[in-house]
C-alpha cells in the first residue's frame, strides 16, 4: 500500500490547483470552440472583407432587429425599420438612432447577437457602430449606418435572422482605458 | 458524543481520554469528535434553512404578497438553498465519514488529523459571512444559488461576502476530500482489499475524488465574478466582449457533479442499512461499485442539461439529452440491487430501515422527473417552473436528508450506546413521509401547470397546490423535533436511557464497526484490527459465509 500519506495529501493539493486552473482554461477553450463552430450568435466586431459575391436573387431572407438599452437606462434606441428583406450576396445599410436623454455626455458599447445561431457566421459587416465604443454628449442623437450582406453560404433552411443590439454603458471602463494612455 | 469519557472498559487505558470543556472541542483532532462537531453543525444549518423555507412557503400560502416583500423573499430562495446545500447536506455527509469511514476500516484516525480539525473550524466562520449579509444594507444575496451573472453582479455589500463565504466553503469540503481519499486508500486494516470495503466507504471515496475535481472550479467561477464586479475583468460582461453564457458552462460543470456528491454517499448509507435489516448480504456489490463510478463519470459530461433553453446547437441538445438519460442505467442498477437485496430477506421495519425503504421509493420518484427534464424538448416548458423544483427536492429531501436521518438512528446506539425509542423514530418516520409527499408531490402539477420558480406570487390557478404544500412544509418541519429531542436524550441519557448495549447493536449488522463495543470509545483500532470472513460477508454475495451469525 501507498504508505505516505503526506505525499499522496501534496499530490492531491496540486491536483486542486490544477483544476482551478482549469476553470479559468475553460474560458478560452468555450471562446475557441465558439468561435470555430460560430456557435454563440456572437458576430464579429470587426469589419469584414467582402469580396466579389453573385448575388442570389432566387432568394429572398427577412433580417429582423432587436434594439435594446441595458439596465433599464432611459436612453431611445431604435432601427430605421423594424425589418428588411435582403437577397444572400448583396449589400445593405440600415440606420440606427440611439438619443442620449440623460443631462451628462456617456460612453456606449453596442453588443450583436444573431439568431439563429447558425446565421451568426455568415451575417458579414463592413461597417458597424458595433465596432468602437460610442461617445454621447448630454442630449446628443446620433445616425449610425451599419452595411452588411448575408453570404449565400446560409443554410437553405433559414428564411428569417434576428439582428439584435443592446447598448451598454462602458463609461466608467473607458474613461479609465484613456487615463492609462 | 458526549460521555465517552466515562466509558468503563476503555479499550485502551494507556490513551487519555478527551480533554474537558469547551477546549476539547475547538482543539480536537479525534475523528469522533469532529464527526460529532460536524454533524451538530449541519443539523443548526438544516434548522436555520429550514425557517428560511418556511418564510418562503408562510409567502406562497395564497396567492398575493403577504408577509415580506419580494426582495426579501429572492433572499430567502437564495440563501435557503446554499446553506442547505453546504451548509447542511455536505457537512452532514463529511460528519459521517468521519465518524464511520476509520471504524469500517480499521483505522485509528483519519491520515490528516490537524487538517480536520482546521476543514471543520473554517465552516463556522464561512456561514457567519454569509448569514451576516442578512443584516446589511441592500440585504443577502437574491440573485439564487446559481450566482448567475449579470443579476448577481447586482448584489450590494453582501457580494464580496457571498464570494468569500464560497471560497470558505470549498477549502473546507476540498481539505476533508482530501483527507478521506488519502485515508482510505492508505490506512485500511490488513485484508482489507479495495473490492471488499463496505459500500458506505466506496460511494465515499468516489464522492471525495468529485469534490477534488469541482469545487475549484466552482471557486475559480466566483473569483471570476470578483474580478467581474470590482476588478474590470470582463469574463460574463457583455459590453466588455465576455459572456454571461459562459458562466453558467463553468457553473455547471461544478454543479452537476455538486448534485452527485449530494447523493453518492446516501446511496452508500442505503446498501449499509437495507442488508441488515433484510438478514442478506448486499446483492450485487461489485455492480454497485462500478455503477457509482459509471455516475461519477458521467456526471461531467451532462452540465448542459441545466442550459438546454439558452440556445445551443441541436447537436448539444442531443448530446446532453442522451448523456443525461445514460446516467438512469447505472442508477437503476442500483435500485434494483437494493430491491433485490430485499427480495426473499426476512425484513424487519426498525426505523432507520423505514428511512432507508422511504428513500428507496422517493428517491426514484426524483429520478423519473430528473428523466422527464431530460428531454430537451419538453424542458422548454418544465425549465424554471416548480416542476424543477420538485425533481430537485425529492433527490435532495427524501434522498439525501433521509439517507442522513437513516444514518444518525443506524448508528446513534454505536455513537452514544443508547438506544433511541423505537416508537416515536417510527413516527417520526410516517409523519416525516407524509408530509414530505404533501410539501413537493403537488409542486409537479404546479409547475406542469405553468407556475415558475423564484417568484413571491402567483396566479390564483395554482392556489389549492401550494396551500398543501404550505401545510406539508410546516408539518415537516414540527415532525423533525420528535427527531431531535429522541436523538438529544441518546447523547445525554434524557428520560433515563441507560448505555450497555451490545458491541454488534443490530444483530443483521456486518463490518468492523459492529465490533468495537458500544459506545465506541474514544480512540479504535489503535491496533489494526483482523478483518475476519463475518465481517466482509456484510459486502459480498457468498451467503455460506454467514454461517459465524445468525440468519434469521
Ligand atoms: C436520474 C437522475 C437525474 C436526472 C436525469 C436529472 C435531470 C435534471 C435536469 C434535466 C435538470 C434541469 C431542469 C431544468 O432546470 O429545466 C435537473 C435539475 C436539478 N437536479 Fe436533477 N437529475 C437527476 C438526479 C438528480 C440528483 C440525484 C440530484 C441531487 C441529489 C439532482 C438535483 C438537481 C437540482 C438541485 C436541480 C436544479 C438546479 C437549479 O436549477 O437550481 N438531480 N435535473
Ligand atoms: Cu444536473
Amino acid at each position: 500500500m501507498n504508505s505516505n500519506p503526506r505525499r499522496h495529501a501534496l499530490r492531491l493539493v496540486l491536483v486542486t490547483a490544477g483544476m482551478f486552473g482549469f476553470g479559468y482554461a475553460l474560458v478560452p477553450l468555450y471562446n475557441m470552440l465558439c468561435d470555430a463552430f460560430g456557435i454563440n450568435g456572437k458576430v464579429a466586431t470587426t469589419a469584414a472583407r467582402v469580396g466579389t459575391v453573385e448575388v442570389d436573387r432566387s432568394r429572398t431572407v427577412t433580417v429582423e432587429f432587436v434594439t435594446t438599452v441595458n439596465g433599464g437606462r432611459p436612453w431611445k434606441f431604435r432601427a430605421e425599420q423594424a425589418s428588411i428583406d435582403v437577397h444572400p450576396g448583396q449589400l445593405y445599410t440600415v440606420n440606427f438612432y440611439a438619443t442620449n436623454t440623460e443631462g451628462h455626455d456617456l460612453v456606449a458599447q453596442a453588443v450583436p447577437q444573431v439568431a439563429p445561431w447558425d446565421a451568426a457566421k455568415h451575417l458579414r459587416k463592413t461597417e458597424c457602430f458595433c465596432f468602437n465604443n460610442q461617445t454621447f454628449k448630454a442630449g446628443e442623437e446620433k445616425r449610425m449606418p451599419v452595411v452588411f450582406m448575408l453570404d449565400p453560404e446560409l443554410p437553405a433552411y433559414v428564411d428569417r435572422v434576428t439582428l439584435s443590439y443592446t447598448f451598454f454603458d462602458v463609461t466608467d471602463v473607458a474613461m479609465q482605458q484613456n487615463r492609462g494612455t | 458524543m458526549a460521555h465517552h469519557d466515562t466509558h468503563a472498559d476503555h479499550a485502551h487505558d494507556d490513551h487519555h481520554g478527551p480533554e474537558k470543556g469547551i477546549m476539547r472541542w475547538i482543539k480536537t483532532t479525534n475523528h469522533k469528535d469532529l464527526g460529532t462537531l460536524y454533524l451538530f453543525f449541519a443539523f443548526t444549518m438544516f434548522f436555520i434553512g429550514g425557517l428560511m423555507s418556511l418564510v418562503i412557503r408562510a409567502e406562497l400560502f395564497v396567492p398575493g404578497l403577504q408577509f415580506v416583500q419580494p426582495e426579501f423573499f429572492n433572499q430567502m430562495t437564495t440563501m435557503h438553498a446554499l446553506v442547505m446545500i453546504f451548509g447542511g447536506v455536505m457537512p452532514a455527509f463529511v460528519g459521517l465519514a468521519n465518524w464511520m469511514v476509520p471504524m469500517m476500516i480499521g483505522c485509528s484516525d483519519l491520515a490528516l488529523p490537524r487538517v480536520n480539525n482546521w476543514g471543520f473550524w473554517i465552516l463556522p466562520f464561512a456561514f457567519g459571512l454569509l448569514l451576516s449579509t442578512l443584516f446589511m444594507d441592500g440585504g443577502a444575496p437574491a440573485g439564487g444559488w446559481t450566482m448567475y451573472p449579470p443579476l448577481v453582479l447586482q448584489t450590494g455589500e453582501a457580494f464580496p461576502f457571498l464570494i468569500f463565504a464560497v471560497h470558505l466553503m470549498g477549502i473546507s469540503s476540498i481539505t476533508g476530500a482530501i483527507n478521506v481519499v488519502v485515508t482510505i486508500l492508505n490506512m485500511r486494516a490488513p485484508g482489507m482489499t479495495l473490492l471488499k470495503m463496505p459500500l458506505f466507504v466506496w460511494t465515499w471515496l468516489i464522492t471525495a475524488y468529485l469534490l477534488i475535481a469541482v469545487m475549484p472550479v466552482l471557486a475559480g467561477a466566483v473569483t471570476m465574478l470578483l474580478t467581474d464586479k470590482y476588478f474590470g475583468t470582463s469574463f460574463f460582461t457583455a459590453s466588455g466582449g465576455g459572456d454571461p453564457v459562459l458562466f453558467q458552462h463553468i457553473f455547471w460543470f461544478f454543479g452537476h457533479p455538486e448534485v452527485y456528491i449530494m447523493i453518492l454517499p446516501a446511496f452508500g448509507i442505503v446498501s449499509t442499512i437495507i442488508p441488515t435489516f433484510a438478514r442478506k448480504a448486499l446483492f450485487g456489490y461489485d455492480s454497485m461499485v462500478y455503477a457509482t463510478a459509471s455516475i461519477a463519470f458521467l456526471s461531467f459530461i451532462v452540465w448542459a442539461h441545466h442550459m438546454f433553453t439558452v440556445g445551443m446547437p441541436l447537436a448539444g441538445e442531443l448530446f446532453f439529452m442522451f448523456a443525461t438519460m445514460l446516467i438512469a442505467v447505472p442508477t437503476g442498477v442500483k435500485v434494483f440491487n437494493w430491491v433485490a437485496t430485499m427480495w426473499k430477506g426476512s425484513m424487519t421495519f426498525e426505523t432507520p430501515m423505514l428511512f432507508a425503504l422511504g428513500f428507496v421509493f422517493l428517491f426514484t420518484i426524483g429520478g423519473f422527473s430528473g428523466l422527464m427534464l431530460a428531454i430537451t424538448p419538453v424542458d422548454f416548458q418544465y425549465h424554471d417552473t416548480y416542476f424543477v423544483v420538485a425533481h430537485f427536492h425529492y433527490v435532495l429531501v427524501p434522498g439525501a436528508v433521509f439517507s442522513i436521518i437513516a444514518a444518525v438512528y443506524y448508528w446513534i446506539p454505536k455513537w452514544t450506546g443508547r438506544m433511541y425509542n423505537e416508537f416515536w423514530g417510527k413516527v417520526h418516520f410516517w409523519l416525516s413521509a407524509i408530509f414530505i409527499n404533501l410539501t413537493f408531490f403537488p409542486q409537479h402539477f404546479a409547475g406542469l401547470a405553468g407556475m415558475q420558480r423564484r417568484v413571491p406570487d402567483y396566479a390564483v390557478q395554482f392556489t389549492d397546490w401550494n396551500v398543501i404544500s404550505s401545510i406539508g412544509a410546516f408539518g415537516f418541519f414540527a415532525a423533525q423535533f420528535i427527531f431531535i429531542i429522541n436523538i438529544l436524550a441518546c447523547c445525554y441519557g434524557w428520560f433515563g436511557r441507560k448505555q450497555g448495549l451490545p458491541a454488534r447493536v443490530w444483530e443483521g449488522a456486518h463490518g468492523l464497526e459492529w465490533t468495537v463495543p458500544s459506545p465506541a470509545p474514544y480512540h479504535t483500532f489503535e491496533d489494526p484490527p483482523q478483518v475476519t470472513e463475518a465481517e466482509l460477508t456484510a459486502v459480498h454475495d457468498k451467503t455460506d459465509a454467514l454461517d459465524g451469525h445468525k440468519l434469521a
